[in-house]
């Protein structure tokens, strides 16, 4: 079994509601975290992000002028100087899968469905932790993989190409509909 | 806690990059026996009971910033930011409520985030559907001590999530995204 030395790490919060910053300082500090800034709003964060260069970002998504989205957006920046790889978290009241979607591809590591819960907060810090992704670079994409099951049968329009990938003889879905696969 | 750009291996395809890199957070992990009696999430959960009295003194707060934002739209109608602090101030009970032990408000400011999302014209929204979802909170937050006002407050919320929705669904009839978001399931799970 493994445990966090939450000590270790420097946490960003970012969340324009007091309340809740004041609950998410208080699970982590409870964790053992001893590094835990704040911002408000995501110009705030993207200030405190290149200060402190926090391990661990958790953000939440709807604050006015500058989103938890944009925070996202503005940290993976592949060329920027600061650190463009750092988890994010997004913490949302958000519930709709279309919004884990956009979260995912603006690049958020894990989405936590408020309510929230030491538990749920627990496991998506340790997965960020002890499970990172590797990054995808595309024309329109940087960020963690979005997928998280391998499937190399996939036929899908967004299918990568390139490498083995590029050379599965996979039939079309309208040759599997004529053949009445 | 950040590698150098030296320690990142990045393979080139066709049309993608994969980049990776050593785990840099992997130093923070320790492994722990089976049986090892210390439990975070347990803290957690106890630090988070420790503070709960505060909770109806902070859902007072939410609730009158909702009241708040309400009043500014009747009075100015809904310019842009207006609409934004209704939704943000609804969108925060929705998360905030059930936390705080309000579950019956979060089930309404979320009928009310709807609303606000997927109405295609909020001015031409009947009033008294906006209107009964914020008295509502009002009512169910200052009412929370009351026992026997625990049912009457998820009715209410159900009822209200009903009209609302039944309202969305009409007036999106000819707007099919809107429709699949509406006629979604919630990824969050139900009590």
């Amino acid at each position: 079994m493994f445990r966090i030395d939450f000590n270790k790490l420097r946490f960003l919060v970012c969340d324009d509601n007091p309340h809740m910053r004041r609950i998410l300082r208080t699970l982590l500090h409870s964790f053992g975290a001893r590094e835990v800034y704040e911002a408000e709003d995501g110009a705030t964060a993207l200030e405190m992000y290149t200060h402190y260069v926090p391990d661990i970002v958790i953000t939440d998504w709807a604050m006015p002028i500058f989103d938890g989205l944009e925070l996202a957006q503005m940290i993976r920046q592949p060329e920027s100087k600061g650190n463009p790889y750092a988890p994010i978290i997004m913490l949302t009241g958000h519930s709709e899968k279309r919004r884990v979607t956009v979260a995912r591809d603006a690049g958020v590591t894990e989405f936590l469905a408020k309510p929230i819960s030491a538990k749920g907060l627990y496991q998506r810090i340790l997965n960020v932790v002890a499970n990172p992704r590797p990054f995808i670079k595309t024309k329109t994409y940087f960020g963690p993989d979005r997928r998280r099951n391998t499937n190399g049968a996939y036929i899908g329009p967004e299918r990568r190409v390139g490498g083995e990938m590029e050379i599965l003889q996979q039939p079309s879905l309208l040759d599997k509909a004529r053949s009445g696969v | 806690m950040a590698n150098s750009k030296s320690d990142i291996e990045v393979k080139k395809f066709a049309d993608h990059h994969v980049i990776t890199q050593p785990n840099p957070l992997r130093k923070v992990l320790r492994r722990v026996a089976d049986d090892d009696s210390d439990d975070p999430v347990a803290r957690a959960e106890k630090a988070l009971a420790d503070m709960s009295g505060d909770f109806k003194d902070w859902m007072v707060v939410e609730s009158t910033r909702l009241s708040a934002a309400h009043a500014a739209i009747l009075a100015h109608g809904f310019t842009d930011p207006a609409r934004g602090e209704l939704f943000r101030a609804a969108h925060d009970i929705k998360g905030d409520a059930v936390t705080f032990g309000f579950a019956p408000a979060g089930a309404v400011a979320e009928s009310l985030c709807r609303i606000i999302e997927h109405a295609p014209d909020l001015s031409r929204v009947p009033r008294e559907l906006i209107d009964h979802h914020v008295k509502a909170i009002e009512a169910i937050v200052c009412e929370r001590t009351k026992h026997d006002t625990i049912s009457v407050a998820s009715e209410l919320s159900r009822r209200l999530r009903g009209v609302a929705d039944e309202y969305l669904a009409r007036v999106n009839r000819d707007r099919p995204d809107h429709l699949e978001a509406i006629m979604a399931p919630s990824i969050v799970p139900a009590d």
